[in-house]
């Protein structure tokens, strides 16, 4: 009678144990030492800066290694213009890879310009935001750089989705779509 | 357009020089009459056509401005009767205005440069190619009365509850059921008790011991009970002390309330769109909220059926927008300089001694990410789909052939490996996927 209700006990405080899990909160480790990193990971919490976050910015007038053109074009009216008339793409005929820029204009433009540059992507189509057709837009290789780089109007800057490359990319498969779309 | 409804009404005059029942012939005259009035209201307020004149407005003037919001510009609905009322300014400007803006306000124009300057200068594009008809068309389409805000869809929000009623009615069925059997079988008893009362019968009960006492009393039963208990118990614990240290079915509330389903599922935004550094580096971050303000400059209040979905989930769409805005720091027209930084709630988290990089599945092995994250197009809240242990991946890595199409760098390795094994395609195992030092070092 008393090993009957020992075992009954445990039994029950097993399934106490389990049913507290709850999945609005992380689970009990074994180690937490051994899980938990000792240096800092991507987005901690730290008090080594000021304003409490690890992901700092880089210091003001750096810039990174490797391939790197500055651009010096101002996020202004101005600026526009003036890449607008005279920045050219730093690719050659042999660099551009449109099967990338392909990719890339489909997961980060084509929700809202179409997949054919048309001004129909799912966004537009539901009137949420609504870019118009490239084919009416006054655009060159320099101006398309600057929108992706700065944004314009309701636009956003594309330049932390996309790399240098990336973008010169996505600005020749614009042209083509452009060219596509006017012929 | 206009000719065709007239034209209409013709025919229902004339219609009605045949027709001999007068009622039906007056019902005829007004209804025709009716259907003239509704028509020449819309197309004669205006001499424009706002069916053309809002395809115009979309390919050329809804990158910037709404009918009834701020946004780049400011809002354009009845504008031409506010400008006139306001301003006193007549078709003649907003023509000269809209064909080229910055030479009205060069021109020295007052009202031009004051709108000018309310909006941060920022200059509007010029559009020499709209004909005067263009600008009729457009300006119609502005002055149409705002629709109303169409019936929340109640069927939509009726569904759920429906099913759950119909389940419990099922089991509540089951219940009664069960009762009135139970209460038929004591009444049967009874009912045979009596008729063996009536006939003299002794139907009085032999006392016998009680059955657990005899239970405890039989050792075999003891040992048995015993058994099961144990590897009851047994199964128990090596279930609970296997889960410990494993998240699935984690699901934190975030600070602000995202919908993956609406996101990825409704609108079908590429994953990457957000989690662009998948691509590219070990982490899949979280987006920064420059990239929630892509769209959400633009989108601040979601559809009447969208926030009606949202009631269903007990969330306020529309206030959680306001959570983004509050905390990127956006008054509505433009940044005031004064962010929080949102805590966002991390789910997916491997142990410190297992290294695992997004880029290498993602853009090396293309691997989709539904593959280890489940439906999260279908998630209103996002919660962790696989269990992230060892077992789980390394099974994945031996039914998972390598993706060796337009893939150089596997070119010469794939050949001798497959060589060496036999077979047509590699699995990630046989490439290496199941050694100790790729993961852990």
């Amino acid at each position: 009678m008393k090993t009957a209700l020992k075992y009954i006990s445990v039994l029950v405080l097993l399934v106490g144990f389990v049913s507290c899990q709850k999945n609005s909160r992380p689970n009990y480790q074994y180690m937490p030492n051994m899980y938990q990193p000792v240096g800092y990971e991507a987005y901690q919490e730290s008090d080594a800066f000021s304003n409490g976050v690890e992901a700092q910015l880089p210091a003001e007038g750096t810039i990174p290694r490797g391939d790197f053109l500055p651009f010096d074009y101002e996020n202004t009216t101005e600026g526009y213009d003036l890449a607008k008339a005279e920045l050219k793409s730093p690719l050659d005929s042999t660099q551009v890879d449109l099967e990338n820029g392909k990719e890339m204009y489909e997961i980060y433009c084509a929700i809202c310009h179409g997949k054919k540059g048309a001004g129909m992507g799912t966004l537009a189509k539901k009137e949420l935001i609504i870019p118009g057709s490239y084919a009416a837009k006054d655009i060159t290789t320099g101006s398309i750089y600057h929108t992706i780089y700065y944004g314009k109007n309701s636009m956003g800057s594309y330049a932390n989705q996309l790399n240098e490359n990336e973008r010169w990319q996505v600005v020749a498969y614009v042209e083509k779509l452009k060219a596509d779309l006017t012929k | 357009m206009k000719k065709s409804y007239q034209s209409l009404d013709d025919n229902y005059l004339y219609n009605m020089k045949h027709v001999i029942n007068r009622t039906i012939s007056s019902k005829l005259l007004s209804f025709g009459f009716m259907l003239f009035l509704t028509f020449s209201i819309s197309l004669n307020a205006q001499d424009g056509d706002p069916v053309n004149g809002k395809n115009l407005f979309n390919a050329n003037c809804a990158a910037c401005h709404k009918l009834d919001k701020d946004m780049t510009g400011p809002m354009l609905r009845n504008v031409e009767m506010r400008l006139a009322n306001e301003e006193g300014l007549d078709r003649e400007w907003l023509n000269a205005w809209i064909r080229n803006s910055s030479a009205l306000i060069k021109s020295g124009d007052a009202y031009a440069n004051k709108v000018y300057n309310a909006w941060n200068k920022t200059a509007m594009t010029a559009f020499p190619q709209l004909s005067d008809q263009d600008i009729s068309d457009i300006l119609a389409y502005t002055a149409q009365p705002k629709p109303p805000a169409p019936e929340p869809v109640a069927g939509v929000v009726a569904q759920p509850a429906e099913q759950g009623i119909g389940q419990e009615l099922i089991l509540g069925a089951l219940a009664v059921l069960f009762g009135l059997l139970a209460m038929a079988l004591i009444l049967v008893k009874r009912t045979l008790n009596r008729f063996a009362e009536a006939k003299g019968l002794d139907v009085s009960e032999v006392k016998r011991k009680p059955i657990w006492k005899a239970f405890v009393e039989n050792q075999f039963l003891m040992l048995v009970t015993a058994i099961f208990f144990l590897l009851a118990s047994g199964y128990f614990a090596y279930g609970y002390f296997m889960q410990v240290g494993i998240d699935q079915g984690y699901e934190p509330v975030q600070p602000i309330h995202y919908s993956h389903r609406i996101h990825a599922g409704v609108n079908e935004i590429d994953c990457k769109y957000c989690h662009s550094s998948a691509r590219v580096s070990k982490h899949s971050g979280i987006p920064s909220l420059n990239v929630c303000m892509n769209c959400h400059k633009s989108i601040g209040e979601v559809s009447e059926t969208t926030l009606a979905e949202g009631k269903e989930y007990g969330v306020d769409y529309n206030a959680e927008i306001q959570k983004l805005y509050d905390a990127v720091g956006w008054d509505g027209r433009a940044y005031t300089g004064e962010t929080k930084p949102v805590k966002w709630i991390r789910i997916h988290n491997l142990p410190d001694f297992a290294y695992f990089n997004h880029s290498q599945h993602v853009s090396v092995a293309g691997v989709e990410c539904q593959t280890c994250h489940g439906p999260v197009e279908e998630m209103e809240v996002l919660y962790q789909h696989a269990p992230l242990t060892m077992g789980w991946c390394i099974n994945c890595h031996r039914e998972t052939e390598v993706n060796v199409k337009d893939n150089e760098y596997y070119a010469k390795i794939h050949e001798e490996l497959s060589k060496k094994y036999g077979v047509e395609k590699l699995t990630a195992a046989q490439m290496g996927g199941l050694e100790c030092g790729k993961c852990h070092y």
